[in-house]
């Protein structure tokens, strides 16, 4: 029996997105569910019924029927108390919860004998990627910072010559480069202004410059990476050199972003009072962390306020902005997730626990809380990186490493009784020269397997081709053969000799040139 | 010149041979590497020229002969194609099998090199000559059917007789047996009917098997060759008691025996069993062992193409043997050289078996001169595939196939592969939804972030520069 996904329309006040969108109501519908929209859901995100209908899901009129009729409800924000008693008896729930900042909401839900899944509660790792709504949800905020700030900015964010002045570009400083910090950079860069990013977390440089930003450090040694990926609380001493890089930026910059957020702690005070008052009149603090309590000491979650002349804006629906963006991205997460928790296809879901990213982003199980889930067995970045890296190269240097490969000691041994009994046999039975040839051709097998392992493969093909011009070195098995001084009376087939060898030599010799020459004429390529 | 002389010139041009092979390890010491081999040669010839075992009688001959050999060896190398190195290197094989071949049968006629020999020492000596020309024959005819296969001329595909390893190993005792009258004959005209029949026999085997190995298992044949030729130059050395002709024919021999072993590790197969030819017929029908990929197959335009490619930040090219086919590598450097001037990191992801040579991929890549430090082995960037923007896979097929990492039951599991899929986007260009030489269908021209750019390679890849100069 396949199971029915609803979609009620958000209730919480300004909340303009929805959980699906008819592209992804085909997807589901593909997977083997049915889909019901509750009438308007789409209507705040310019989605109406009728897109809806057209895609294939059937549209309910009231809340309280599509409620008790899904056995699946996907929604953004987390449910309200009265949404959590319209809930079915053991139904499933995919939303953001935030577990940790609503445990009564988690008992409620657990007294519902619901399942649910917490979009917030994603693992990060790399295969949940694809699902990670946290981080599809910064990424437009972070752009949609950059907008409303450029809104309430008085000036271009590009600089310009023209007949009536020159104007300079605008500077923005983006407070902790995560998805959204990222996102407002390529934003802001994009808007032609000159982009300057901080984070605690060193390793991020590199993604500030790929995003066209500046990356300035706080001039203080602090490994600022905690586990997951996410940024941790750092030592007094960090944050007073912290402070002070801030205060020199404030008094140099137009538009300051701040995205630094710890998680599950109260968002970290970075921009103080006087550093607000310092700065130029008409400049702007795009705070996203208001909702958290705030970067900056004046933010008003959810306001637009001006501060000694600085605007703040404290907006904290700032993916509900871009509803229509959000909601496509939102819905698309969630698709992923019904893939991951439907594998088979046939509109029926199984919460397998034993798969990582599952388990995970379950917080309720049949009724039992299951969150916090175990930690993560895989950090994004992981400790012993600068360690692991220093060993890399070393096992490099062999050309392929594979070479000095150990074989299994039984193996080792067997070759060398083999070995052993081989060189016995040739000892006991060959004469003296021959050994003597014998010793000159192991040894020169060993210098060649030596020399030839550090050949780099991209030079392969001239290897053989050189390899192949040495080898006419049999030219000289030819030239001997011609005119040897013979001892006296020994009579010899002159006439077949000379011709044999002469058609050696001429064979060796085309090697002999040719070899050497497309050798030379290849090498030549390569250049830098 | 004296004995003592000439050998320690042999020794100076082994030191010489040494250097050569060592130079290769990077692009910047390689010419100086090569000119050591040049003159270790130059060495080499001269020191025995006029040493103590040639007389005067033949020098004409022997000017003749080399004159002749140079003149025909330069042209063809200043002639030659980059794409047609395969050939040529094969080609170029085959005279080193001919010439030890040659040499062996004029040693076996010639009394004076076995006249103070008796007992053991000339039993080894008459192995020596047996196996010199028995390795000399295979290399030959081996090489003569793979330049056949690489320059087209005879079909690619394997030939498999019924019950080829029967008859392999039917030839093998004969050879064996051959062997033993062979050093049982008394004289010169009694012992050249063995020998004949073996040449015969190991000419045949060369074709043999050669023709049973396909196309793509031929960077495997083709440094199987030319470790043979060298094991052809160390036995004639044996055979002559000439050190440096057994030195040198040692260092050739590892060198192609560490390539086949590289290019066989890279398609994560057993020598033995690229040698004992025949890909893909083990399992039956290989295709329908491995699961049918399911998805649809989404075709993209060459503006598509462009747009994709100007708005990337990271760019890896894979190319495969299409690019040489379709002769490409020169637009493709056009294209990278555009990218680069917008800023756009671009690279080449070379997989070990690329082509139809190993290295062939960097040849082509560096004569249409696009730099060596762009161009990556497949372990050095195969990381980095989640952060690429585009990768765009030229004329390769089975070395992107995922199919060889997910699905046991693929002919080519465990096979590493260039991770293509990874990336944002994966443009394939191909010239129809045929499978690639391993029979397998791929199951990345199905998955979601990938777009085929299906037509000729050159002329899709002309399209694209000229919208991306729009």
């Amino acid at each position: 029996m396949p199971m029915k996904i609803g979609v009620p329309k958000e209730t919480a006040p300004g909340e303009k997105r929805v959980a699906t969108v008819p592209e992804v109501v085909e997807k589901l519908i593909k997977l083997g569910f049915s889909v019901a929209v509750e009438s308007g859901a789409g209507d705040l995100a310019n989605i109406s019924d009728d897109v809806y209908r057209a895609a294939g899901a059937e549209i309910v009129t009231d809340a309280a029927s599509l409620w008790s009729s899904s056995d699946i409800v996907f929604k953004v924000r987390g449910p309200s108390s009265e949404e959590v008693g319209l809930l079915r008896e053991g139904g499933t729930l995919v939303s953001f919860i935030w577990p940790a900042q609503n445990p009564e909401l988690l008992q409620q839900l657990a007294a519902r004998k619901a399942t649910v899944l917490a979009m917030d509660s994603v693992p990060r790792i790399s295969r949940a990627q694809k699902l990670d709504a946290l981080s599809s949800m910064a990424n437009i905020a972070g752009y949609r910072a950059v907008i409303e700030a450029a809104h309430h900015f008085g000036r271009f964010f590009t600089g310009q010559i023209t007949a009536a002045g020159k104007v300079p570009p605008a500077k923005v400083f983006v407070i902790g480069a995560g998805v959204a910090g990222l996102a407002a950079i390529g934003a802001a860069s994009g808007l032609g202004a000159i982009v300057r990013a901080n984070d605690t977390r060193p390793e991020v440089a590199d993604q500030v410059k790929s995003m066209g930003g500046e990356f300035v450090a706080v001039d203080y040694q602090e490994e600022g990476s905690g586990v997951g990926g996410y940024a941790k609380v750092m030592s007094e001493g960090f944050q007073k050199a912290q402070r002070e890089t801030f205060a020199k930026q404030a008094r140099e910059v137009d538009i300051i972003i701040t995205t630094a957020l710890i998680p599950g702690k109260p968002a970290p005070r970075l921009i103080t009072a006087e550093m607000v008052q310092s700065m130029k009149p008409g400049s702007i603090i795009v705070d996203m962390a208001a909702e958290q309590g705030g970067n900056c000491e004046l933010t008003e979650p959810g306001q637009v306020v001006v501060r000694h002349g600085v605007t703040i804006i404290g907006y904290s629906d700032l993916p509900s902005r871009l509803s229509k963006q959000s909601s496509t991205l939102y819905a698309t997460n969630l698709f992923r997730l019904s893939e991951e928790l439907c594998k088979s296809k046939d509109g029926v879901i199984d919460v397998n626990m034993d798969d990582e990213v599952i388990r995970g982003t379950t917080v309720v199980k049949e009724g039992k809380i299951t969150w916090p889930p175990p930690a993560p067995t895989l950090s994004m970045a992981p400790a012993a990186a600068p360690a692991a890296a220093a060993v890399k190269p070393a096992a490099k240097s062999h050309g392929h490493g594979k070479g000095g490969a150990a074989a299994s000691s039984t193996a080792v041994g067997l070759l060398f009784a083999a070995g052993a009994l081989i060189f016995w046999g040739i000892g006991a039975g060959a004469p003296a020269a021959f050994l003597g040839h014998f010793t000159v051709f192991v040894l020169a097998c060993f210098v060649g397997y030596m020399v030839v392992w550090n050949v780099t493969p991209a030079l392969h093909t001239p290897l053989m081709s050189v390899t192949n011009a040495i080898s006419s070195i049999i030219a000289i098995g030819a030239l001997v053969q011609i005119a040897p001084p013979l001892a006296e009376g020994v009579a010899r087939p002159e006439a077949w000799i000379r011709w044999l060898a002469v058609a050696a030599i001429v064979l060796a010799t085309i090697n002999m040139f040719g070899g050497f020459a497309v050798t030379q004429r290849m090498l030549a390529m390569f250049r830098k | 010149m004296s004995e003592s002389l000439a050998t320690v010139s042999y020794l100076g041009a082994t030191i010489l041979f040494i250097l050569c092979l060592g130079g290769l390890s990077h692009p910047e010491t390689s010419r100086r590497g090569n000119l050591y081999g040049i003159i270790g040669m130059t060495i080499a010839v001269l020191a025995t020229v006029f040493g103590p075992r040639v007389g005067g009688a033949g020098y004409a001959w022997i000017i003749a002969a080399m004159v002749v050999g140079a003149s025909i060896g330069v042209y063809a190398a200043r002639t030659v194609q980059m794409t047609q190195m395969p050939e040529l290197v094969a080609l170029m094989h085959s005279l080193v099998g001919l010439a030890a071949m040659l040499v062996g049968f004029a040693n076996y006629i010639d009394p004076a090199a076995s006249a103070e020999m008796s007992g053991a020492e000339k039993t080894i000596h008459e192995i020596e000559i047996y196996v010199g020309i028995l390795i000399g024959a295979v290399t030959f005819s081996g090489s003569v059917i793979a330049f056949g296969k690489l320059s087209g001329k005879i079909s690619g595909n394997p030939m498999l007789l019924p019950a080829r390893h029967w008859i392999n190993l039917a030839g093998l005792l004969v050879v064996i047996w051959f062997g033993r009258e062979f050093i049982n004959a008394h004289s010169v005209s009694d012992g050249m009917l063995p020998l004949v029949v073996m040449t015969v026999i190991a000419l045949l085997f060369g074709i043999h098997m050669v023709m049973a190995i396909g196309g793509a298992d031929m960077p495997v044949v083709v440094s199987m060759l030319n470790s043979y030729s060298g094991w052809a130059a160390a036995a004639t050395g044996f055979m002559l008691s000439n050190d440096l002709l057994i030195v040198t024919g040692a260092l050739v021999g590892s060198s192609g025996a560490i390539l086949s072993y590289i290019m066989c590790a890279a398609m994560n197969r057993h020598f033995i069993s690229v040698i004992a030819g025949g890909f893909g017929t083990t399992g039956g029908t290989p295709a329908a062992a491995g699961a049918q990929p399911a998805g649809e197959v989404v075709a993209i335009s060459a503006p598509d193409t462009a747009e994709l490619l100007r708005e990337a930040k990271n760019v890896i090219i894979v190319p495969g043997y299409g690019m040489a086919v379709a002769q490409a590598q020169h637009t493709v450097y056009e294209i990278t050289k555009l990218l680069r001037e917008k800023g756009i990191n671009v690279r080449f992801g070379i997989h070990p078996v690329a082509g139809r040579m190993p290295g062939h991929m960097n040849v082509l890549l560096a004569e249409a001169k696009v730099p060596y430090d762009i161009v990556q082995e497949m372990d050095e960037l195969n990381d980095d595939f989640p952060q690429t923007d585009v990768a765009m896979i030229i004329g390769a097929n089975d070395i992107v196939n995922p199919g060889a990492q997910d699905d046991p039951n693929s002919p080519i599991a465990g096979m590493p592969v260039l991770e293509v899929w990874k990336a944002k986007t994966s443009i394939v260009m191909k010239r129809s939804m045929a499978s690639g030489y391993a029979g397998v269908d791929n199951p990345l021209f199905y998955k979601e972030n990938n777009r085929m750019l299906f037509g000729d390679a050159k002329k899709m890849l002309d399209e694209v520069l000229a919208s991306l100069k729009s």
